[in-house]
């Protein structure tokens, strides 16, 4: 019972994490209504610049996060201008294929860069101990370090002027220009936001569990199942879904090989959308 | 996008008249006699490449290029009709045209179960379903022990004698796989110019004013979905059989129905001809990837990138490119 | 006079917007009923209620004497009612014969490709398109798509036609042209409800006039008695440019 009840705790934990990787997805789709599938590949680069932080240049695994963050910024910037704002009018299609096939170049570099071997970022840090469980410290300052940042994702889309117009342009496109908010580059700045908290998530990530180039789809997948959940273009939303995802994993990993999970999870996925088409945290679109 | 049966003619006799009916025909001569000339068995190898591209891509094609629907998992058909058919030889003892029709329908039955369910997702969601059904089927066979679980299942080489040994048996896969390739062209030339493509081609334009209009949108994409199961669960079957073995990492690995996408929109997304032009040259591409020492660990960036060009500067693809310098073709090729 | 539809005690609500609430009313075969009101009064969201689009949360709709409510909208659509859309919806990669093509095929009468194609035909010609039947719908003028739209719902051979502001968007000549369409169309029996704001075409076209005012009925009745209705005179106050429209119509 009590090996249970700590398994759902590290799974909220880690949860909140998978929350932080869709915030950037459902952020993107909400606003400019464009499924980011390079996100994987971004989670993917935020855990391997963790590495190259750590190992090549020495730095502390947590001071990483805010270069991180600003890299992924511009790289969400460079990739908005080179994959998404030609396809922004046209049919989602197109958008989905175009960021398909980036993400295809990305993990292609990457596997002929770093192969499929497995990395690792040793973190020591403390955990707080329970009975005979263990909360890893990097679980616990993951999950902190998480709300911090959607609580100042929070503050930034309801309290700042910027904020707002990119919550304008999510609601409608059309009026936000005639209002005469700069659309393009609201567009873009919410694409690098998106991207900018999939790398931070990944990094995050990658400070509690090992991985390979290829780690990213997986997690893509967890976030999209938590934009699912916590409705589209809502990062509470995405938070919550994504403990709520955390916590299932949680119940599920004692009783079931790991190899089912992606079967889970889909299943969920499909279920999910046929019962829930606006989420099940659907709140009024941010 | 031309739709032209001869007015007043018998059902599908206009069929036969139309340039597309012959330059299909055209295109399985070559592949038929090609490797004949001189018993040339590299070609032949070549060949069945690019025939599996044609067939994955032909009818992923149905739904892509005509109802509008990413299909990015699409390889789970060809993977579970191989499994299907490698079983019922291996385990059950049935000949191959039975096994491998055996797998063609079980697999489309059970995509057209699966489509209700899935096809109710639009656009985005549908496509990462599609990659969630084929993560499941793999976790599920994977895990499935009469099948080989993970360890996957080998075929005996018995199995080759009543095709007349090893040899020949690999010519008469070719043939048969060269059919399959040769019905695939055929089923989306018959379905564009049928009634049901016609709506599916509607629904690939404006899903809610077609459903205004009439069509019956979530039957006729479950039906699409089926459909475009059916040949590449067939051509799987024809695949691992001739492979003589089949396991979960390789049946339903996600390049080829990647490239199957690519290979679409390069040729040129809802024409007939455009996914068989597509193979050729993604083919020729591939080839001189694959010998270039730079450019062989490259091949996924190189789709990736070619991708991205098509979609940002041609999403019409060749075809497109085509009919819009020559709109007069577009009444030839289709 | 049989009643071809009709809508009973419909009501929807977003959030806490109640769009239309208790409408009821009938449209008599082979009539034009006119349906106006100002703008947010809840009218195309009727449409959309009756023609399957969104399901009513409460009330009923009844077409050629079978319950509809909530169907989908591909078999309203097969029962024998047509809509055309607002904001016009054209199948743009497609032609005009094509567009066509597409409402004969899958209207009431099941038809196939062939006579289909046939009956696309004389329908873009009723509706003046024949000149341009392989010219992309996409590039058509606001006109061209308007008529495309009409094209399109009437090549299904509709009982009942619904037009959600046919003649937004045209210049006078093109509205003249349209209301003689509209009319040579009720000629061949369709039975039509019409949306619109042209006042002065609306109530020359009308048979009868339904009246709406934030999602309710407000009045009913010839077009004569409800611009001569002081609660209807009251709701257009708001909007004085109808109001002088409404008391010069006849």
């Amino acid at each position: 019972m009590i090996g249970i009840l700590a398994s759902i705790i590290d799974g909220v934990l880690v949860g909140s994490v998978y929350g932080l990787a869709a915030m950037g997805l459902t952020l993107i789709w909400g606003v400019m209504d464009v499924v980011n599938l390079t996100h994987g590949a971004m989670i993917v680069a935020g855990m391997f610049a963790l590495y190259l932080a750590t190992s090549a240049l020495g730095i502390s695994p947590y001071a990483a996060l805010v270069p991180i963050f600003i890299g992924g910024f511009l790289v969400g910037i460079m990739l908005y201008w080179v994959a998404v704002h030609r396809v922004i009018g046209r049919p989602p299609l197109m958008s989905l294929l175009s960021t398909f096939s980036v993400n295809l170049v990305l993990i292609g570099l990457g596997t002929a860069v770093w192969g499929t071997v497995l990395f690792n970022v040793p973190v020591s840090l403390p955990g707080i101990s329970w009975q005979r469980y263990t909360f890893p410290g990097t679980h616990l300052l993951a999950a902190a370090l998480t709300v911090v940042i959607a609580g100042l994702l929070y503050l930034f889309l309801y309290h700042t002027r910027i904020g707002k117009a990119v919550r304008a342009v999510a609601g409608n496109r059309e009026a936000a220009e005639l209002v005469g908010i700069p659309t393009t580059r609201v567009l873009s700045l919410a694409f690098a936001l998106g991207v900018a908290l999939a790398g931070v998530s990944g990094m995050l990530i990658g400070t509690m569990f090992p991985f390979t180039v290829l780690s990213g789809d997986t997690y893509q997948l967890k976030g999209f199942v938590v934009t699912v959940l916590g409705g589209l273009g809502n990062p509470t939303g995405a938070l919550l879904g994504g403990i709520a995802l955390g916590l299932i994993e949680g119940l599920a990993t004692p009783f079931m090989p790991v190899s089912w999970t992606p079967v889970i999870e889909f299943a969920l996925f499909v279920a999910v959308l046929i019962a829930f088409p606006k989420g099940i945290f659907a709140l009024r679109r941010s | 996008m031309r739709h032209g049966a001869a007015q007043g003619e018998g059902r599908y006799a206009g069929l036969f008249r139309r340039p597309s009916f012959w330059i299909i025909a055209l295109v399985i001569a070559a592949f038929v006699i090609a490797p004949l000339i001189g018993n040339d068995v590299e070609m032949r190898e070549s060949l069945v490449l690019a025939a599996i591209y044609i067939i994955l891509a032909s009818n992923v094609n149905l739904m892509l290029g005509y109802a509008g629907y990413v299909n990015f998992g699409s390889i789970v058909f060809f993977g579970l009709g191989g499994y299907v058919c490698v079983y019922l030889m291996s385990a059950q003892g049935w000949p191959l045209a039975a096994a491998a029709l055996a797998a063609g329908v079980a697999v489309s039955l059970l995509a057209l179960v699966f489509g209700l369910g899935i096809l109710r997702l639009r656009g985005a969601y549908f496509a990462l379903a599609t990659i969630g059904v084929n993560e499941a089927v793999q976790a599920v066979v994977a895990n499935f022990n009469p099948w080989g679980g993970s360890a996957g299942l080998y075929l005996s080489p018995r199995l080759f004698l009543p095709l007349g040994g090893a040899m020949q048996a690999l010519w008469v896969i070719y043939f048969l796989l060269v059919a399959v390739m040769g019905l695939s062209l055929y089923l989306s030339y018959v379905i564009k110019s049928s009634k049901f493509g016609l709506g599916l081609l509607a629904i690939g334009q404006n899903e809610d004013a077609a459903a205004v209009l009439g069509v019956p949108t979530p039957l006729f994409k479950a039906l699409a979905y089926s459909a475009s199961a059916f040949l590449p669960a067939i051509a799987g079957g024809l695949y691992f059989f001739k492979s003589a073995f089949i396991q979960p990492t390789d049946a339903f690995d996600l390049t080829l129905s990647t490239e199957a996408i690519v290979i679409v929109m390069l040729g040129g997304q809802g024409t007939i001809t455009g996914p068989a032009l597509g193979a050729y040259l993604y083919e020729e591409l591939r080839g001189w990837l694959l010998t270039s020492e730079t450019f062989s660990h490259f091949q996924l960036v190189v789709s990736g990138a070619l991708l991205l060009v098509i979609v940002l500067f041609a999403p019409g693809g060749l075809m497109g490119w085509l009919y819009g310098r020559w709109p007069r073709l577009r009444k030839v090729l289709e | 006079m049989t009643a071809l539809l009709a809508v009973e005690n419909l009501r929807k609500s977003f959030g806490g917007v109640h769009a239309v609430s208790g409408v009821s009313f009938v449209v008599n075969e082979g009539e034009i009923l006119g349906l106006i009101g100002p703008n947010g009064a809840g009218k195309s969201t009727l449409f959309n209620l009756i023609n399957g689009v969104m399901a009513p949360d409460e009330g009923r709709v009844i077409f050629r004497g079978i319950d509809i409510t909530g169907e989908a909208a591909y078999r309203v659509a097969r029962a024998g009612l047509a809509r055309t859309h607002q904001i016009v919806q054209p199948l743009a990669g497609m032609d005009v014969l094509e567009n066509c093509t597409v409402g004969a095929c899958f209207g009431s009468e099941n038809l196939s490709i062939g006579r289909a194609r046939d009956v696309a035909r004389e329908t873009a010609v009723l509706v003046g398109l024949e000149d341009r039947l392989t010219m992309s719908a996409a590039q058509l003028t606001i006109a061209g798509k308007k008529r495309l739209e009409l094209a399109r719902a009437l090549s299904a051979r509709p009982k009942l036609l619904l037009l959600d502001e046919v003649l937004a968007g045209l210049n006078p000549t093109e509205v003249e042209h349209m209301i003689g369409i509209i009319r040579a169309i009720r000629e061949r029996g369709v039975t039509i409800l019409i949306i619109e704001h042209l006042m002065q075409a609306i109530m020359s076209l009308s048979d009868r006039i339904v009246v709406l005012n934030i999602g309710q009925k407000l009045a009913e009745g010839t077009p004569a008695e409800v611009a001569n209705d002081p609660a209807v005179i009251e709701a257009y106050l708001g909007d004085p440019a109808l109001a002088e429209e409404l008391h010069g119509s006849p």
